[in-house]
């Protein structure tokens, strides 16, 4: 009876140092964006001195308003909505649209083309980024929202992870819609395109996370401050000579806070589509 | 055998497939071929000219490649078996070692995930600056203030505190929802065989969630391979190249030296690079799945 007794108050133990642990775990993962938003509200000084600011202050509109004097940031807001929208739309239908085939239809080296599809998937962007380069000056297109978007209308994990969803759709709803005398366009957009609002959005998140976030592309494609991203305009503040914390942190949040506050409507979205490359359902 | 009846042409399947195939084609192989073929030519004056194996000689003589590579492998020895570990670990604890608050828990270590590299990088070197919160912490404790982008070490030490901040709860997140299959009744008769916390995460979560720890081990490497924005804007690479990444030097090659062509030489080279490493890791992690 003494034994249980202390084998419990182990376990009581052991789960508060579990709870401890993961707390400690999570302030460190939200800790540095805590620092970003009341740093927003300091005088660049106030942020460099020692100790740091803790809590918030009262700086936040000088901050702002002498950020807008230096850049236009909402504009490069616009830029990135623009581009990542555009993007997951072209892929949503590009990708559901390779990704139904390559499920649904037998036709002639469809084992050969969809390996040359997976092949894409694994070949690092460095591979293909200088003569991407040349292709875009070449083109005339370069440092225009263009050359961000068309090479990124469609990929290959988009192209997989649909195919793997549209397998799991009967065939037999499609032959029952064909009997019924539908076109193959009409049953792809009015029969399976609706079945499949959960993987399109799982999809739509991370191909809109990856596009919001892409700084390498075009960091090389673009030269006029007026079609920069926000990456790219925040790692421009950032070099240029006269640093100013407070503003870099209210860039900062510029990129961080819309995807936070779109993260805790679309959560479920948000996971199953960030992770989706790993785990099979 | 009468052929079985298709309502529509044999062309359908083939016009759903055809944008997405010329789009990765002009802009995935096309671009692989000619970076292939660009590592062995040279540019004099605008003209280019075919060079052999000159660019890949001077890859294997060349200090910074080799210090890219030395710092991606250190990487990978260290940064990615701690941030995997530590996954793995918080994954159980939100499985089975806790009962309240898992999905709190769960949204607060995945939104590192959604923040994006150039903001979370300026964020990490304000609270790494020379007297910046991370020192002030240290000095609590009496530790002297470390000048985390200014020496070698520290300044990996703050790109791979960068990396396990951004990713550990991705590869939790993954781990977790790889543990929901495991079949509930295995976890009662290790309790009634009296199993603890650790040998039930080791025989019974461990084997389960294998297949996604290699993956996301792998999908680690080829990261750590292309790592490019943290040291771009954390170090430039520096002090003294320490922080130099293989992806950070492309991008210097080509766009800073204009050096195109042995920029795609070191393209190639994380290629083959990337292509070993992993297939080692397959080798040994899946050595023993029959």
């Amino acid at each position: 009876m003494k034994n249980k007794k202390t084998g419990l108050k182990r376990v009581k133990f052991l789960t508060i140092i579990a709870y401890l642990f993961l707390t400690v775990i999570g302030l460190l993962c939200i800790y540095p964006l805590i620092f970003m938003y009341v740093s927003t509200t300091h005088k660049s000084a106030d942020i460099l001195s020692y100790p740091p600011p803790f809590f918030f202050g009262d700086h936040f509109f000088n901050n702002l308003i002498s950020l807008y004097e230096r850049v236009n940031i909402n504009l490069a807001f616009f830029n990135s909505l623009k581009i990542a929208l555009l993007v997951t739309f072209l892929n949503l239908f590009f990708c559901s649209l390779a990704g139904y085939s390559f499920a649904k239809y037998d036709f002639k080296h469809k084992g050969l083309l969809f390996t040359m599809v997976l092949i894409t998937m694994m070949v690092p962007s460095f591979a293909s980024i200088v003569p991407l380069y040349q292709m875009m000056v070449f083109a005339g297109i370069d440092n225009s929202h263009l050359a961000i978007v068309v090479p990124a209308m469609t990929g290959a994990f988009g192209i997989f992870l649909m195919r793997q969803n549209f397998l799991a759709i009967p065939s037999s709803i499609i032959e029952s819609a064909r009997v019924d005398g539908a076109g193959e366009w009409r049953i792809y957009f009015q029969v399976v395109l609706p079945l499949m609002v959960p993987a399109l959005s799982a999809l739509g998140v991370y191909i809109f996370m990856g596009q919001w976030a892409n700084f390498l592309w075009p960091l090389i494609i673009l030269s006029d401050e007026s079609l920069f991203t926000l990456p790219v305009m925040l790692s421009r503040i950032k070099t240029d000579t006269r640093i100013d914390y407070g503003q870099i942190m209210i860039g900062a949040s510029y990129t961080i806070t819309p995807i936070i506050i779109v993260f805790f409507f679309l959560q479920k979205y948000f996971i199953s589509g960030l992770t989706s490359g790993a785990v099979k359902e | 055998m009468k052929k079985k009846w298709r309502p529509y042409s044999f062309l359908t399947p083939y016009s759903f497939i055809l944008p997405s195939l010329i789009l990765l084609f002009v802009f995935n192989i096309y671009p692989i071929v000619q970076t292939i073929a660009l590592s062995f030519m040279k540019i004099e004056r605008g003209v280019f000219s075919f060079a052999g194996i000159d660019n890949y000689a001077r890859l294997l003589s060349d200090k910074i490649f080799w210090k890219a590579l030395f710092n991606s492998l250190i990487y990978l020895v260290i940064q990615v078996p701690i941030m995997t570990v530590l996954s793995f670990l918080l994954a159980v604890l939100l499985y089975k070692g806790i009962k309240h608050l898992k999905g709190i828990f769960r949204s607060i270590f995945f939104i590192p995930t959604v923040v994006e590299a150039v903001a979370y990088s300026l964020i990490f070197l304000l609270l790494f600056q020379d007297e910046g919160i991370v020192n002030y912490i240290l000095s609590l404790v009496n530790i002297d203030a470390i000048l985390w982008t200014k020496s070698p070490w520290p300044a990996r030490i703050l790109v791979m505190t960068v990396m396990t901040w951004r990713w550990t709860g991705y590869n939790m997140v993954m781990f977790l929802a790889s543990c929901q299959s495991i079949p509930e009744d295995l976890f009662e008769a290790a309790k009634l065989d009296g199993a603890n916390i650790w040998q039930i995460s080791w025989n019974i979560i461990f084997p389960q969630v294998k297949p996604v720890v290699l993956f996301s081990v792998i999908m680690s490497t080829i990261g750590t391979l292309n790592l490019f924005s943290e040291p771009y804007l954390l170090t430039g690479g520096g002090p003294i190249n320490s922080t130099m990444s293989l992806g950070l030097y492309v991008y210097r090659q080509a766009f800073s030296s204009f050096n195109t062509t042995y920029a795609s030489t070191i393209s190639i080279a994380i290629v083959i690079v990337v292509a070993v490493i992993t297939r080692l890791q397959f080798l040994i992690g899946g050595k023993d799945e029959k």
